[in-house]
C-alpha cells in the first residue's frame, strides 16, 4: 500500500464521513458467535444509545471498534478511517469510557490525566491547560492534586468522561459508564454527556441495559445475542414495533427475536 | 504521528511506572528484605558448607556471600519482572491496560515502552541492593558499580520480556503463588545463582545442562562478570537473543489480528 495514495485519499475519506460507521461486522469466540453481521453507523452531534442486556455483545463490539482485537470481517470505520488498517488516525479521533474503573487509584487526578495526555503526544503545557478546562467543566478543578481514592464513585466516573476528552475526540464511547453509581450520579453523568454531546457537536454512543436512560431525542441501537434487532431513531424505532413506549418497544423486538 | 508523539509517550509511560513505584512502599521494600535475608542469613549459614574455589571473573578466593551477589540482584530482576508482569494481568483486569492498548501509538512500541519503565525500576532496586551490601562486605571495585549499569539493562530487559510474554498468557488474575512455584523457584534454583555450574555438574549432568541454559544463568553471569568490568560474551549474546525472542513472543500474544486477548475474552468480557 502506497503511502502517497493513502495520503491523497484519506482527507475526502474523513471529511463528511459518519462518526463511526459499522458494516457486516462477524465476530466469533471459539464456535459461539458474539457478533452477528452488526452494522450502523452515528453521525456528528448523535447521542446514540447501545441498548442490549447483559450478554448482548455490546463489551465485544467495544472491543473491536478500540481495537483491543481485531474484526475478522466486516468494517468498521471512525471518520473514515478503517479500524484495522488505518489504527492510529482511528485511535487517536476516539474517546474512551470503559466499563471498568481505569484510573490509578494511587495516583493524583492531574497524574493520571497527564499519563493519559502523554500516550496521545500531547506536551505538558497543552496537557496541562486542557486538563485544567476538563476538569474545571466537571467541577473538579480544585481537586485536581488528590488521590484518586479520595473521589467518590460518581467524582471517579466525571474523571474519566474528561480523560477521555483530553486529546480533543469527536467520538466518545462509552460501556455502560454508570454501573455501580447511585442514582443521582447516574442522572448527573448523563445529563453531563448529553450537554456535551449537544455543545461540543460531539458523537456519542451509550452502551446501558438500563431503559431509563434513552430520552425521545436520542438514536438507539438495539443489540440482541449479538445481532441488531432496530436501529434509528426512538420514534421510529418505537412506531415500527408499534409500541407506546421505548421500554413496550424494547420488549416486543426482543420476544419476536425469541431465545437462541 | 511526529517522533516527538513517541517521545512523549515513552516519558509518559516510564513516569507512571516510577510514581506507581514510589507510591508502593511495600514493594520497594520486599524487594531489598528478600535478597539481604538469603544474603545475611542463608549465606552465612552456607559459607562453611560450600567452599568456591577460584573461577572467572574472581582472581582470588571469594566468600559465599561475594559469590551468591549477582545471583540475588538476578533475583530483584527476577521478581520485579514477573511483578510486573502481573501488573500488567492487574491492570487489564483494572482495565488500564485497556487505555494504553487503545491509544494511538502502535502497540509494539507500547509494550516495549512498558518493558523499559520495569526495567528502569529494577535497575533502581538493584543499587539500593548494592548500596547496603556494601556494609556487609560485598565490595566490587568501584568502577564495577558503572560497569554493571549496561549488563543490569540487558538482563532487566530479558526478564521483564519474560514476565510480559506470561503475563499475555495469563487467563486472569492469579496469586503470586503460582509464578512463584513454577516460574521464580525454578529459575533461581536451576542457575549459577547459589553455586557455580562445575559443582552442579558432579551432581547431576542433565541438570548441569539445564541450569547452563537457563536464560536466568546467563542474566547472573554477565552481572557477575559485569560487576568487575568483564564481559561474559557468550552469555551476553545469549541474553541478547532470549530478549527479542521473549518480546517477539509478548508482542505476539498482545497482537490485535493473533492474538491471545480475543481468545481470552471469551471467558469474560461479553458483556
Amino acid at each position: 500500500m502506497g503511502r502517497g495514495h493513502q495520503a491523497i485519499e484519506t482527507p475526502s475519506l474523513a471529511a463528511g464521513a459518519p462518526a463511526l460507521e459499522v458494516a457486516g461486522l462477524i465476530h466469533d469466540f471459539g464456535a459461539k458467535r458474539a457478533l452477528d453481521n452488526v452494522a450502523f453507523s452515528i453521525e456528528p452531534g448523535d447521542f446514540t444509545v447501545l441498548l442490549g442486556l447483559n450478554g448482548a455483545g455490546k463489551t465485544t463490539l467495544y472491543s473491536l471498534i478500540t481495537r483491543l482485537y481485531n474484526n475478522r470481517s466486516g468494517s468498521i470505520k471512525i471518520f473514515g478511517y478503517d479500524v484495522r488498517k488505518q489504527s492510529s488516525q482511528a485511535l487517536a479521533r476516539i474517546g474512551v469510557v470503559f466499563q471498568q474503573p481505569t484510573l490509578d487509584l494511587d495516583l493524583t487526578v492531574a497524574q493520571n490525566l497527564h499519563y493519559h495526555a502523554a500516550l496521545h503526544g500531547m506536551s505538558r503545557r497543552e496537557a496541562q491547560s486542557r486538563l485544567e478546562a476538563e476538569l474545571a467543566r466537571i467541577d473538579l478543578l480544585d481537586r485536581a492534586h488528590e488521590k484518586v481514592r479520595a473521589l467518590s464513585g460518581g467524582q471517579r466516573r466525571r474523571v474519566e468522561i474528561a480523560r477521555a476528552l483530553l486529546h480533543r475526540p469527536k467520538l466518545l464511547l462509552l460501556d455502560e459508564p454508570t454501573v455501580g453509581l447511585d442514582i443521582g450520579s447516574r442522572q448527573a453523568i448523563v445529563a453531563h454527556v448529553r450537554k456535551l454531546c449537544r455543545e461540543e457537536k460531539l458523537a456519542v454512543l451509550w452502551a446501558t441495559h438500563l431503559i431509563d436512560e434513552v430520552s425521545d431525542d436520542d438514536r438507539v441501537v438495539v443489540l440482541h445475542l449479538g445481532r441488531v434487532l432496530a436501529a434509528g431513531p426512538v420514534p421510529e424505532v418505537m412506531r415500527k414495533s408499534g409500541a407506546a413506549h421505548v421500554r413496550e418497544a424494547f420488549t416486543n423486538l426482543i420476544e419476536k427475536a425469541g431465545k437462541p | 504521528m511526529s517522533l516527538i508523539h513517541y517521545y512523549r509517550c515513552l516519558v509518559g509511560i516510564v513516569w507512571r511506572e516510577a510514581l506507581r513505584f514510589i507510591h508502593q512502599r511495600e514493594r520497594f521494600l520486599s524487594a531489598l528484605v528478600r535478597p539481604l535475608i538469603w544474603l545475611l542469613v542463608f549465606a552465612a549459614g552456607f559459607r562453611s558448607v560450600l567452599g568456591v574455589s577460584i573461577i572467572p571473573p574472581y582472581d582470588t578466593y571469594v566468600t559465599y556471600e561475594v559469590y551468591i551477589a549477582p545471583g540475588l540482584i538476578g533475583m530483584i530482576q527476577l521478581f520485579n519482572g514477573m511483578q510486573s508482569s502481573l501488573s500488567m494481568v492487574y491492570d487489564r483486569e483494572m482495565g488500564s491496560m485497556r487505555t494504553l492498548l487503545v491509544s494511538p501509538l502502535p502497540r509494539w512500541y507500547l509494550l516495549v515502552c512498558k518493558l523499559l519503565a520495569g526495567t528502569a525500576v529494577s535497575v533502581l532496586q538493584v543499587y539500593a541492593f548494592l548500596v547496603i551490601a556494601w556494609f556487609f562486605d560485598i565490595q566490587p571495585p568501584l568502577w564495577g558499580y558503572l560497569t554493571v549499569l549496561p549488563a543490569l539493562v540487558v538482563s532487566g530487559l530479558m526478564l521483564g520480556a519474560l514476565g510480559m510474554l506470561l503475563s499475555s498468557w495469563i487467563k486472569q488474575l492469579e496469586n503470586f503463588a503460582g509464578v512463584m512455584n513454577f516460574v521464580i523457584f525454578p529459575m533461581f534454583f536451576a542457575s549459577s545463582a547459589l553455586y557455580p555450574l562445575w559443582k552442579m555438574h558432579d551432581s547431576s549432568e542433565t541438570l548441569y545442562y539445564i541450569c547452563l541454559y537457563n536464560p536466568f544463568t546467563a542474566a547472573v553471569e554477565i552481572v557477575r562478570f559485569a560487576l568487575y568490568g568483564q564481559v561474559n560474551w557468550p552469555y551476553l549474546g545469549y541474553a541478547a537473543v532470549a530478549t527479542l525472542v521473549f518480546l517477539g513472543a509478548a508482542i505476539y500474544g498482545y497482537d490485535p489480528a493473533r492474538g491471545l486477548l480475543a481468545r481470552k475474552a471469551g471467558a469474560g468480557a461479553m458483556g
